[in-house]
Formats: C-alpha cells, sequence, structure tokens
C-alpha cells in the first residue's frame, strides 16, 4: 500500500501578481490592458475604475483593491422598505444618509476610492470614510438611487458592506467623551492656578503682593471649584459607591484628599491663615485623570460586545401563497419570521431559524456554531438548528422556532450574559487601598491626639496636613501607567485587550483552556493524505477534472492541492449532494465520495470512521481515499510544553472523538481532553473549574464557545483575520501570535511585578510627606513639590519599566523565530 | 499697578477663549478619528481635471445603475 503525504504544493512557476489584488495569479492570468489580472472580477473593477478616471487609485498604492464576490439576489432585501428605513441614518424623503460597516477597507487608495463614489455614481452627494472604524458614511438621493444599488455598487468594486441583525436596532451611537472634558478642565485649572500661586512661592511680605493676594486666591479658588464639582466628582461618586458596599477602595483616600485639599484652602484664605493648597488639588485631579486617560485604548475596528446578532443575516426569503395560490418569494425580516413560515435559503446563506428541510439536500457547515469540523449533509425531514450556514445549493424550510428561541440564541438567555464582569474582581490597587486607608486615619487620629495635648492650635494643621500629604495620588497612577503601557504593547504584539484590568487577570490565570476547532486547528488549510493504489495519468486527469466541476467544500480543497494540468472537458457528470459525484470522460469513469457511493467496502473504513475522508474508485475498480485531517496551528506542541509547566491545560471540543489520537501524541502529557462538549457544556464546565478556585483563560473562536469566553475570568478569542466576526471576550488574538500565549501571560505576570515596585516607591514618598505633615510643617510650597514629583517619577518608572520588558519579549520572539 | 486687575482679566478671558474652543471641538468630534483627515488631505491636488475627463466623457459612459 502506498501512502504519502499530498500535503499544500508549494508551487515554483514564475509569480505574476495581479494588478488590482495583488494575489498571485495561480490558475490563470488575464491580460489586458497590458496588465495581469487573476480574476474577471479584478479586471471589471479595474475597467470601473479606469472608465471614470479613476486611475489613481493605483498610483496612490500598490495593488490596492480587493477581488469583488459575486452578490446576485444576495441584497434582494434591501427593497424591503422597512429594512431601508431601519439602516438609515437620515431621511427625508430624499437625502439619505447611511453609514456601513466595510470590512476590506484597508489603506489609503480604499480611503480615496469611497470618498470619490460621486464620481462612479452621481447620486452620491459625498461619502466620508473613518479609517479606524473602517465606516463609510454616504450621503445620497434616493429619488436617482436606491441603496440597494448603492450596496450593489459598493460591492461591485470589492468594498461590500457587512449588513447584519446588529444594524437593525441601530441606537444612535453615544460617545462618551466626559473624560476629556474633565481632564481639560482640570488642565485648564491647573496651569492657571499653578501661575496665580507662584508669586507666593517665593515673597512673604511684599507691598504689591499684599495688595493682590485676596485677588489672586480668590481667582484660584474660582478655579477649583469645577475641578472639585465636576472633574473630581467621580471619585466622590466611586468612594461613596465603595463605602455602601463596603469596600474601601483606592477612590476613599483619593476623595477624602480631595475633600480636605478644598474645605482647608477654602478656609485658609476664607481666615486669611495663608494661600492655601490649591495648586497641589488641581495637580492633583489632574494626573489622576491622566492616568485614566492613559489607560484608555480603544481598538475602533474590533467590537468585544458582539453576541450572534452580527452573525445572522438581517432578512431571509420567504415564502408564501398569494391570494390566487401562487407561491411567491418575499424578502422579511428575520424578527418577523414565525413558526410554520417557509423559508429559502441560498447557497452561502446562514440559517436564521430552527427548522425542518423540506426540499433540497443540505450540507450545513455548523464548524462556527457547534465546533465540529466538517459540514454535515442533511436530508428532507431532518431538523436544522440556528447558525448553520448552508454550502451547496438551495434548500426550502420550514421554521420550528422564531429567531429569540432558537436552539443557539438561547444560550444568551444564561445569566452570564446579563452579568457585568467588570468590577467583580479585586484589583491590586484596591487591595492595598485598604490596608493604606486604615493606616493613613490612624497615624491622623494619633498625631492629632499628640498635638492637641502639646499644642492645640496646631492640631487641625496637623490634622489636615496628614490627609492631604498621604493623599495616594502615586500609588492610584502606579496600576494605570504600568497597564496602560502593558496595553500597548500588546497591542503592537496583536493581542487587542478590551481593557487595562484584563492585564491583571492575566497575570492570576492559572488554568488555560482551549477549544480545537477554528482554536487549535486552522480554518483555511487541510492536510490531506492519500491511501491507496497510485493513480495513472489519466486517472490523474479525470480526478481533476471532475473535482474541479464541483463545489462541495471537500472538493474544493482537494481540488486545490492536486496538479491542475490537461483539464478536460467531462462527457458526463453528475453529483448527488451528501453522497458523492461521477462523471465520465474517453471511456474513463470515475466515482468521488463516500465508500457506500463508491460501492466498495474498504476493511479499514471502521477505523476511519470517525475521520474525514473521500473515496475515489476509477473503472469500477476501488483505488483508495483521501484523509482530510484537520491541520493544527504550528508551534501548538511548544506552546502546551510551555503552559504545561506551571498551568494546568485543558481541551474542550465539540467535535467527536477523531482526533483524540492525533492530539494525545501532539501534546505533553497532562493535558486533559474533553470531547462532544456542547455550547452550554463548556460554559459549565468553566463555572465548575471556578467553584474549585481555579483562575481560567479560555481560548476559542465561534459562538458555541460565546457562554465560556463569557463564564471564564479571562477569554480570548483566536482570529485569523480580525475583520470578521467574533463573539463577546475580553482580549482578541491574531492567529499568527498564536504560539506566543505563554510568553503574553508571562508578559502579563512581570507587569503586576511592575505595579507592586511602583507601590513601593510611592510608600516611600508618603513617608516622607507624613514627616513633614505630623511635625507641622507643611507648606503649600512643600506639598506643590512633593505632589507631582511623586506623582511623575512613578509614571517614568513605570513607563520604562514597561518598555523594558516589552523589548525583552521582542527579543525573546526574535530569537525564537 | 492697578494695571494688573486688568492684565489679569486679559489673560484669564484669553485662556478662556481657548478652552471653550477646545470644549466644542472635542465637542464635534473631531477628536474622534485622528487618522484619516491626516491621510485625506494628502488627496486633494490629485484629483483629475475636470477637462481631461471631460475630453473622454464621449467614449466613456458613467455608471448610474449597477445593475445593468
Amino acid at each position: 500500500m502506498l501512502n504519502f503525504a499530498v500535503g499544500i504544493m508549494s508551487k515554483i512557476r514564475l509569480m505574476v501578481n495581479c494588478f488590482h489584488c495583488g494575489d498571485s495569479c495561480l490558475d490563470f492570468e488575464l491580460k489586458h490592458d497590458e496588465k495581469s489580472f487573476c480574476c474577471h472580477g479584478c479586471k471589471t473593477v479595474y475597467d470601473i475604475l479606469h472608465d471614470n478616471d479613476l486611475g489613481y487609485y493605483y498610483d496612490l498604492e500598490k495593488t490596492p483593491g480587493i477581488s469583488p464576490k459575486e452578490v446576485i439576489g444576495k441584497y434582494d432585501y434591501l427593497e424591503n422598505e422597512i429594512i431601508v428605513e431601519k439602516l438609515l441614518e437620515f431621511n427625508d424623503g430624499n437625502t439619505q444618509i447611511v453609514s456601513f460597516l466595510i470590512p476590506s477597507i484597508h489603506c489609503s487608495s480604499c480611503i480615496w476610492i469611497l470618498e470619490n463614489l460621486n464620481k462612479l455614481n452621481p447620486s452620491v452627494k459625498s461619502s466620508q470614510v473613518n479609517f479606524p472604524e473602517k465606516t463609510v458614511r454616504i450621503n445620497f438621493s434616493a429619488e436617482e438611487n436606491s441603496l440597494k444599488n448603492l450596496v450593489i455598487l459598493l460591492s461591485r468594486i470589492g468594498y461590500e458592506p457587512y449588513i447584519s441583525l446588529d444594524d437593525f436596532d441601530k441606537k444612535e451611537k453615544y460617545i462618551n467623551r466626559s473624560l476629556i472634558y474633565k481632564l481639560g478642565i482640570a488642565g485648564f485649572a491647573f496651569g492657571n492656578v499653578m501661575f496665580l500661586s507662584f508669586p507666593e512661592y517665593f515673597e512673604h511680605s511684599e507691598f504689591w503682593l499684599d495688595q493682590f493676594k485676596p485677588m489672586f486666591r480668590w481667582l484660584m479658588f474660582a478655579f477649583s471649584l469645577p475641578v472639585v464639582l465636576y472633574s473630581g466628582s467621580g471619585y466622590f461618586t466611586s468612594a461613596y459607591k465603595g463605602l455602601r458596599s463596603r469596600i474601601l477602595n483606592i477612590d476613599v483616600p483619593i476623595a477624602l484628599g480631595i475633600s480636605v485639599l478644598f474645605i482647608r484652602s477654602t478656609l485658609d484664605i476664607v481666615m486669611n491663615w495663608g494661600t492655601g493648597f490649591f495648586d497641589s488639588l488641581t495637580g492633583l485631579v489632574f494626573f489622576l485623570l491622566l492616568g485614566k486617560f492613559f489607560q484608555q485604548k480603544t481598538y475602533n475596528y474590533l467590537s468585544f460586545e458582539r453576541d450572534y446578532k452580527s452573525y445572522f443575516p438581517i432578512a431571509v426569503t420567504r415564502l408564501f401563497k398569494n391570494s390566487e395560490g401562487k407561491i411567491v418569494e418575499e424578502q422579511a425580516e428575520v424578527y418577523k419570521v414565525k413558526k410554520g413560515d417557509r423559508l429559502l435559503i441560498r447557497n452561502n446563506e446562514i440559517i436564521p431559524v430552527d427548522a425542518i428541510l423540506i426540499k433540497g439536500s443540505a450540507l450545513i457547515d455548523y464548524s462556527f456554531v457547534t465546533g465540529e469540523a466538517e459540514p454535515i449533509s442533511k436530508q428532507s425531514g431532518d431538523k436544522l438548528f440556528a447558525g448553520g450556514k448552508q454550502q451547496v445549493g438551495i434548500i426550502e424550510v420550514e421554521v420550528l422556532k422564531p429567531v429569540a428561541q432558537s436552539y443557539l440564541t438561547q444560550l444568551w438567555s444564561n445569566d452570564v450574559f446579563s452579568k457585568d464582569k467588570t468590577g467583580i474582581f479585586d484589583s491590586l490597587t484596591d487591595g492595598i487601598s485598604k490596608r493604606f486607608t486604615i493606616a493613613i486615619l490612624s497615624v491622623a487620629f494619633i498625631s492629632t491626639i499628640f498635638w492637641l495635648i502639646a499644642d492645640p492650635s496646631k492640631a487641625f494643621n496637623v490634622f489636615t496636613s496628614v490627609l492631604i500629604v498621604a493623599c495616594p495620588c502615586a500609588i492610584a497612577l502606579a496600576a494605570p501607567f504600568t497597564l496602560g503601557n502593558l496595553l500597548r504593547i500588546f497591542g503592537r504584539e496583536k493581542l487587542y485587550l478590551k481593557e487595562a484590568s484584563v492585564i491583571e487577570q492575566m497575570a492570576k490565570l492559572d488554568t488555560v483552556v482551549f477549544d480545537k476547532t477554528g482554536t487549535l486547528t486552522t480554518n483555511q488549510k487541510n492536510l490531506i493524505t492519500y491511501e491507496g493504489v497510485a493513480f495513472s495519468a489519466e486517472e490523474k486527469q479525470l480526478l481533476t477534472s471532475t473535482l474541479r466541476a464541483s463545489s462541495h467544500p471537500l472538493s474544493r480543497s482537494l481540488y486545490s492541492i492536486l496538479d491542475k494540468n490537461d483539464i478536460q472537458t467531462l462527457d458526463d457528470f453528475e453529483e448527488e449532494i451528501g453522497k458523492g459525484i461521477s462523471a465520465t470522460s474517453n471511456d474513463n469513469s470515475i466515482k468521488v465520495g463516500s465508500y457506500e457511493f463508491v460501492g466498495y467496502y474498504n476493511e479499514n473504513t471502521s477505523e476511519l470512521k470517525d475521520r474525514t475522508t473521500v473515496h475515489i474508485s476509477a473503472n469500477q475498480v476501488y483505488k483508495g481515499c483521501y484523509i482530510f485531517n484537520s491541520e493544527y496551528r504550528k508551534g501548538i506542541s511548544e506552546l502546551f510544553e510551555q503552559l504545561v509547566n506551571d498551568r494546568e491545560v485543558i481541551v474542550l471540543s465539540g467535535d467527536n472523538e477523531g482526533e483524540r489520537e492525533r492530539l494525545e501524541t501532539l501534546l505533553p502529557t497532562g493535558t486533559n481532553l474533553y470531547f462532544n462538549q456542547k455550547p452550554d457544556d463548556k460554559l459549565n464546565f468553566i463555572k465548575k473549574l471556578q467553584q474549585n478556585g481555579k483562575q481560567v483563560l479560555m481560548i476559542g473562536d465561534g459562538l458555541n464557545d460565546a457562554g465560556a469566553l463569557k463564564q471564564s475570568n479571562v477569554g480570548f478569542v483566536i482570529s485569523e483575520n480580525t475583520n470578521v466576526f467574533s463573539p463577546a471576550c475580553d482580549g482578541i488574538l491574531d492567529a499568527s501570535q498564536f504560539k506566543k500565549i505563554a510568553d503574553y501571560l508571562n508578559l502579563s505576570k512581570s507587569g503586576v511585578k511592575i505595579i507592586k515596585w511602583a507601590f513601593l516607591f510611592s510608600l516611600v514618598y508618603n513617608l516622607a510627606g507624613l514627616s513633614f505633615a505630623v511635625t507641622g510643617h507643611l507648606r503649600p510650597v512643600v506639598a506643590a513639590i512633593l505632589m507631582p514629583l511623586s506623582s511623575i517619577s512613578i509614571v517614568v518608572f513605570t513607563t520604562v519599566a514597561t518598555q523594558y520588558i516589552g523589548k525583552k519579549l521582542r527579543m525573546k520572539i526574535n530569537n525564537k523565530n | 499697578m492697578n494695571i494688573i486687575y486688568m492684565l489679569l482679566a486679559i489673560s484669564v478671558f484669553v485662556a478662556l477663549i481657548f478652552f471653550v474652543l477646545f470644549i466644542f471641538s472635542v465637542k464635534k468630534g473631531q477628536y474622534d478619528d485622528t487618522y484619516t483627515p491626516s491621510v485625506r488631505m494628502l488627496f486633494e491636488d490629485e484629483l483629475v481635471k475636470e477637462g481631461t475627463s471631460a475630453k473622454n466623457q464621449t467614449s466613456k459612459e458613467k455608471i448610474t445603475n449597477p445593475e445593468k
């Protein structure tokens, strides 16, 4: 028996790249206008742009284009006025404004062409691209053009908008800019107060200064009012909330510090005791808000909050009998689909409801929904679940359950999805602030009691000074700046985190749970091996020609690895969906498909039961079979070796046990494998781990992992292409960085170490300040120096330290490659 | 030295003007997309001149109905 791996053929040919999209022209090369194109789609786009004098598109960037996809019939639902109305942002009958998410926006040529849409179609009045969000906002005239035509125009030039059920209940996008306002006000007040308090830093009594003193002081008071009442308001509410739930969070001493600073300073100027601490007050709030601002880093085009809605279509083709008894098609909103309705599902469409197959043969790809690796064929009468993608031909189904009650969407009714994950976990800062606050309060009271006995006139001064100087500005800044820096480092390494607090959670993890399909395996390539008798040259030709004619996904991937020489025209070709294909050419016949279809029983088939195979017989003689193995990501063994050292590693798969043996040889001992896990099972599995005190990292990719991702302490989604849909999670990891997960977890641990060192530094500052305060020597100028100095040095320390560990990670990765 | 009062008033007034301008620009969304405008400003000069496009108009049809 011959046994050889075909693998992915490396094609050593003279590479010609498409002038439009830059893909190599493998199958054939289309010469046009002295330029090469990889397909007719690319050539058409070139012609459209060229004919409309938009050739500058190709001057801006090299090969900027995207090959357009077939869209016939796909956007018929945009004829439905209710749906159009939901999509439009603005509509006065003629002028209509719409925003589209276009995932394929990627370069400056894209911006240029999309903003010059009016050259392609005069009905477009203006269009504006938001590059970070990958959206385009188009203002067009409804009298001259319809939304459907606009979408088709965009699709034809390769910029197909992504329209999903999520767009249906589009709310007015609300951007919270209050932090910027608060920061602006605090910065404005800080600068002006510094400038007003400057004279008094040096001169104590000077004629003119004394003249203007009250004026300067009251101006400072006026500037600090909005800082305390508006900019600092967040700290008061947070401290109040913390106290009410009996937690001494970091905002408690900060709120205490701010209020004491303000009251003491106001008293100072009212009673004419001194100039007050307005400079320190405004500076404190400014630095704190700066930390908060720095901690934010948003990846506009990524969404961490998606559910099934952004995966499901907005409309579906419904069949119904009209008054004359004829069956007609209509485009219905998915939400309006009721039990008993008949739906028409076309090739590559997603089934949005649970349904029974009525007509046609279905081949449903559930990989995204259940984790099963291969498409499943269904016969009429079989039940189809929501979320599956039809792979061949058109089918007709009858609805069993509407969208909201389908098997898949039920997962979202689980409690996990209504809970807000943030705020449950104790952050490092809050952990230290509890002890800190108690210590500060006791120092304040003890020293006040001491001075009440020794010199009562100084007691109030000392009490307030202690609370002012102990205000944990530096402590509160340590975490935001460290985490903010790390967030950016992770972003550079293509791990996009939802927020900074995720990093603290990452450092605590002790269990890593992987999904299999799409996470450990790649989505695109299949590793294909052949077992059987070698083919003759003629049979080979016939096989490739046959596969070429089939649209079955397995045929497509098999076709892509075979030599494509001398493609013949077939005399006869027949495809039985779910079984196989048979073809004849020049007296030769071939059958490709399941072993029952091929008609020869192979004694090995029982072994192959759980594996994906394609059997082949030529001229009624059994030849052998191609075995499709899912291909695991590169570096998976090394990654697991690294992880298994100090963490528990588990694989949860929605697939059958077919891959168990291969996984066991790939992965180190100590890795637990679980198969046939439904979405609910995964969620409950994670829950159980957590009940046993584990801190769980879940790494998944599809909707079937959505519950587990939400339940876990940290949930990452692996994404081959960050443009496409990914379920709600804490972080999105680019698939190319898969093997670096262990390094990333270690980086977060080093980050936490840096925060702890920064705490130590700021405590030293606080002790120095306290020594001034308890002895009653805290002058405003000392506070005004000490506070910014401590804050700035903490910022510098954390920044330098995080950049250092970031660089170390870079070097480690470079060494590995 | 009473001029200080006026200088003070002017300086605070000027600072307030800039502050209000800043708030307005944030509110209007000028800082929401900080990338695209930086690319867009380089385009303007490169737009195809009206003359050449008018000359070619006869041989090339405009696409008005993409479904055609």
